[in-house]
């Protein structure tokens, strides 16, 4: 790397102590370039063996990357922590204008250790860090509120992060989020549960350092920078795929998923679903889009905001109009997977669980679990409170989601420890959706998908793109376990290269291995197509160590029955091949030496 | 030649503009820059674009005790660093914060309306406008102003102006925005740009 790039940097916050230090890190970074490979070891060093997720000697680590300020699309946040939802790895990615902040505030990645006695928020603005009192935010029901106090509190207004969680963290729900810059999250795997734990509020970083471009050495300058920026730039800007993210966002997928049969719906009962025309990205873009955002250096923006306009209940003329963030993964499991097609109900459903923090995928398919059990008699009234689920009723999902916040009783204190345990308490786990402990994506695509979820190391679809191995291969030709074993590996392990500079996986392919290790190089990282595959491979293993040293198994996995009494889009899901193909992982995981 | 801010509803708040000018000076970051994208608060409300306006009669310079800061032939300024004492006049001068500060140096960093830029704007934000007569949005960011500049933009295409090495302005500058979110108050002061340490 780049003497003096201050990506060598790692900032050591200890709530406990109020203290904080920052340590030159090259040898992290020289091996493992930045992001989750500079994440997972940290968390090897800082995470204590069996640690409670909801102790203060669970640290919460941040990672951005070489290319993080440099280039762009490299535009994501790693953060890595214990997860209080699965027990094991906890990661989740969010962009926002969290990478750039961490980055130029003149750090690679910062560790926050301990915890507050009362709740506050910590400031990093460059190198000052300030410990805030944040008693004054506690219990605040809405999380937008929160962040735009923060945000006339401090500094840096354009080049900074606020970091914050809501009511769901607070209460260490452990598939509660944190949001940043109101619309994107770490949304999987429960770190606003370890936020809420820490009483820690939020975490505001911003900076304005310059970054170094490689003079040393390799004889690249200015102009070789200006001339790999401008081919990955533009590449960008005119990719078909990317004008995809830009036009419709990612909710473009509703209508050909749906026409695959690939789209869960009620819960998994079925993969179609009627009303998808309804909630799909093209409806709500003619009715709702409001206004289209972009992470910091990005130049695709993604992130699409509907405008909801409600009058009052009470009074005539007078409206409030919301902003609500949609993307595919909300209108799934808020959507379909409850069989709603309003779609004003759906963004209200979407805009509550924003105000609370909570994941919306963890939270979709609790409700859709619960309203399958209820219909099934086995939840009762009682039980319920007086709520009765019914497929496509938000004004119940509503009430219930403040419900399964604030756990009057029971049965909503068992909703809000995720599927997997309501499941274990009342019954139903053979339509309880999860995989891993972590409640299923929107894909019922197909074998490929279904091993993803189960073998991933955070057991997210985004660790190796199962679902599109399903659409791209499954769907045209027969491949044996083993084969879709391999190429889930094969692309999880890239995967780690592309979290570990820190790229959005939309810009895949744009950044395939030639045009990282230019890019790289550019950032003082000399590393060759073949090295890249290397080190994802390593940092593979290095989160499955992490994941079997807290008590992960294959064995332990479990494949809910319901995923296979609904027909995929390549025929119904045989569990004897799906067990074949994760005995193939395994065996292949356990020989890399993890 | 002056860099204009066509249409700040455009704005996606992506920055790319920012990294622009600092990669202009070849690094990386953001430390060099001399135009600043912010939300006019919160993002769902949008972005404006801070920017030096290229005034005729500019405060900036006026106010500068040493004549570090000379008047541009087309409008804004030059600054003549050897000449500047960091006295800060300049910053606080500008209502719209458009005299960034290198904190290094304790001296401004000043647009020269080289419209590097622009050619990174991918939803055609800011544009390059040549000749007097063409008013400089600034901040502003009204139809008749936006109108003006556009056809300044296509004069300029047609006499090849902008031939200039590297390539974007590409691709997705496509369809109109919907409803607007939030009233936008483009005039109101542009805030300080907070220095950190």
């Amino acid at each position: 790397m780049l003497k003096g790039d201050p990506l060598a940097n790692v900032l050591y916050i200890d709530l406990s102590k109020k203290r904080y230090r920052v340590e030159q890190r090259e040898d992290l970074f020289e091996k493992n370039m930045g992001g989750a490979g500079v994440a997972v070891e940290l968390l090897h060093e800082e995470c204590p063996k069996g640690a409670d997720p909801l102790s203060p000697e669970n640290p919460i680590i941040f990672a951005v990357g070489p290319l993080t300020g440099l280039f762009p699309l490299a535009s994501k946040t790693v953060a890595m922590f214990k997860s209080p939802h699965t027990g094991n790895l906890g990661e989740s990615h969010a962009g926002g204008r969290s990478a750039v902040a961490i980055r130029t505030a003149g750090y690679g990645a910062i560790v926050i250790r301990g915890a507050n006695d009362i709740p506050g928020y910590v400031a990093i603005h460059g190198s000052e860090v300030h410990f805030r009192d944040a008693r004054t935010l506690w219990g605040m029901r809405n999380s937008f509120t929160v962040g735009r106090i923060i945000r006339e509190n401090e500094p840096a207004a354009g080049l900074r992060s606020i970091m914050r969680i809501g009511r769901a963290g607070e209460k260490l729900i452990p598939y509660a989020c944190v949001t940043t810059e109101s619309y994107r999250h770490f949304g999987r795997l429960g770190l606003g549960a370890v936020f809420g734990s820490k009483k820690l509020k939020a975490v505001v970083v911003s900076g304005k350092h310059s970054l170094p471009v490689g003079e040393g050495g390799g004889g690249f300058g200015a102009a070789e920078y200006r001339r790999v920026y401008d081919q990955i730039y533009q590449e960008a800007v005119a990719s078909p795929v990317m004008k995809k993210y830009h036009d419709l966002g990612t909710p473009e997928n509703i209508l050909p998923l749906n026409a695959l049969g690939g789209l869960p719906t009620r819960n998994l009962k079925d993969a179609r679903f009627e009303g998808a025309d309804r909630i799909c990205g093209e409806a709500l873009a003619e009715h709702y889009l409001g206004r289209r955002l972009a992470c910091s250096h990005c130049p695709v923006g993604c992130i699409h905001i509907a405008a909801l306009r409600e009058p009052d209940e009470n009074e005539p003329y007078f409206y409030k109009t919301s902003m609500i963030s949609y993307d595919y993964e909300l209108i799934y499991a808020l959507g379909s997977m409850l069989g709603g097609s309003d779609p004003e109900g759906l963004l209200k459903l979407i805009d509550r669980i924003e105000v609370y923090g909570l994941d919306a995928m963890s939270s979709g398919v609790v409700l859709a679990w619960a309203t399958e059990a209820q219909e099934r008699g086995l939840i009762s009234d009682e039980q319920t409170g007086g709520l009765r689920f019914a497929w496509g009723d938000y004004p119940v999902y509503l009430e219930a989601v403040g419900r399964i916040v604030e756990q009057p009783n029971e049965f909503y204190a068992a909703l809000a420890r995720g599927v997997e345990h309501a499941a274990s308490v009342y019954g139903g786990k053979d339509f309880a959706l999860a995989f891993g402990g972590n409640e299923m994506p929107g894909y019922h695509t197909g074998p490929g998908a279904y091993l993803g979820f189960l073998v991933g190391a955070r057991h997210s679809h985004l660790d190796n793109a199962g679902y599109s191995i399903d659409q791209k291969v499954l769907t045209k030709r027969q491949v044996g376990p083993d084969e879709l074993a391999r190429e889930i590996l094969k692309e999880e392990r890239w995967r780690q290269v592309l979290s570990s500079l820190v790229v959005c996986f939309f810009a895949r392919g744009i950044y395939h291995p030639e045009t990282a290790s230019a890019a790289l190089r550019v950032a003082g990282f000399d590393r060759a197509p073949e090295d890249l595959q290397r080190i994802g491979t390593e940092i593979h293993s290095r989160k499955y160590a992490f994941k079997v040293r807290e008590g992960f198994s294959f064995d332990d996995l479990r494949v809910p029955v319901r995923v296979s009494e609904t027909p995929s889009p390549v025929g119904m899901l045989d569990s004897q091949y799906l067990q074949a193909a994760v005995d193939y992982v395994c065996s292949d995981i356990s020989r890399t030496g993890c | 030649m002056r860099l204009s801010v066509v249409d700040t509803e455009r704005c996606i708040g992506c920055q790319s503009c920012m990294f622009a000018c600092a990669r202009r000076l070849g690094e990386g970051g953001l430390a060099s820059t001399c135009i600043g994208v912010r939300s006019i608060g919160g993002m769902e409300r949008g972005f404006k674009v801070v920017v030096c306006r290229a005034c005729d009669d500019p405060p900036c310079a006026s106010v500068c005790p040493v004549g570090a800061l000379q008047v541009r032939k087309g409008g804004g300024v030059r600054l003549d660093a050897a000449k500047c004492i960091g006295c800060g006049h300049c910053r606080d001068a500008c209502v719209i914060g458009a005299v960034f500060w290198d904190d290094e140096t304790n001296k401004p960093m000043i647009c020269t309306h080289c419209g590097y830029c622009a050619r990174f704007c991918p939803h055609g934000v800011l544009s390059v406008v040549k000749g007097k007569n063409v008013e400089s949005a600034g901040l502003a960011d009204n139809a008749g102003k936006a109108e003006k500049a556009r056809k300044a933009e296509r004069v300029e295409e047609a006499e090849g102006a902008e031939k200039d090495s590297s390539p974007p302005q590409a691709g997705m500058a496509a369809g109109a925005e919907g409803p607007d979110g939030g009233a936008a108050d483009a005039t109101r002061k542009a805030e300080e740009v907070e220095a950190n340490a």
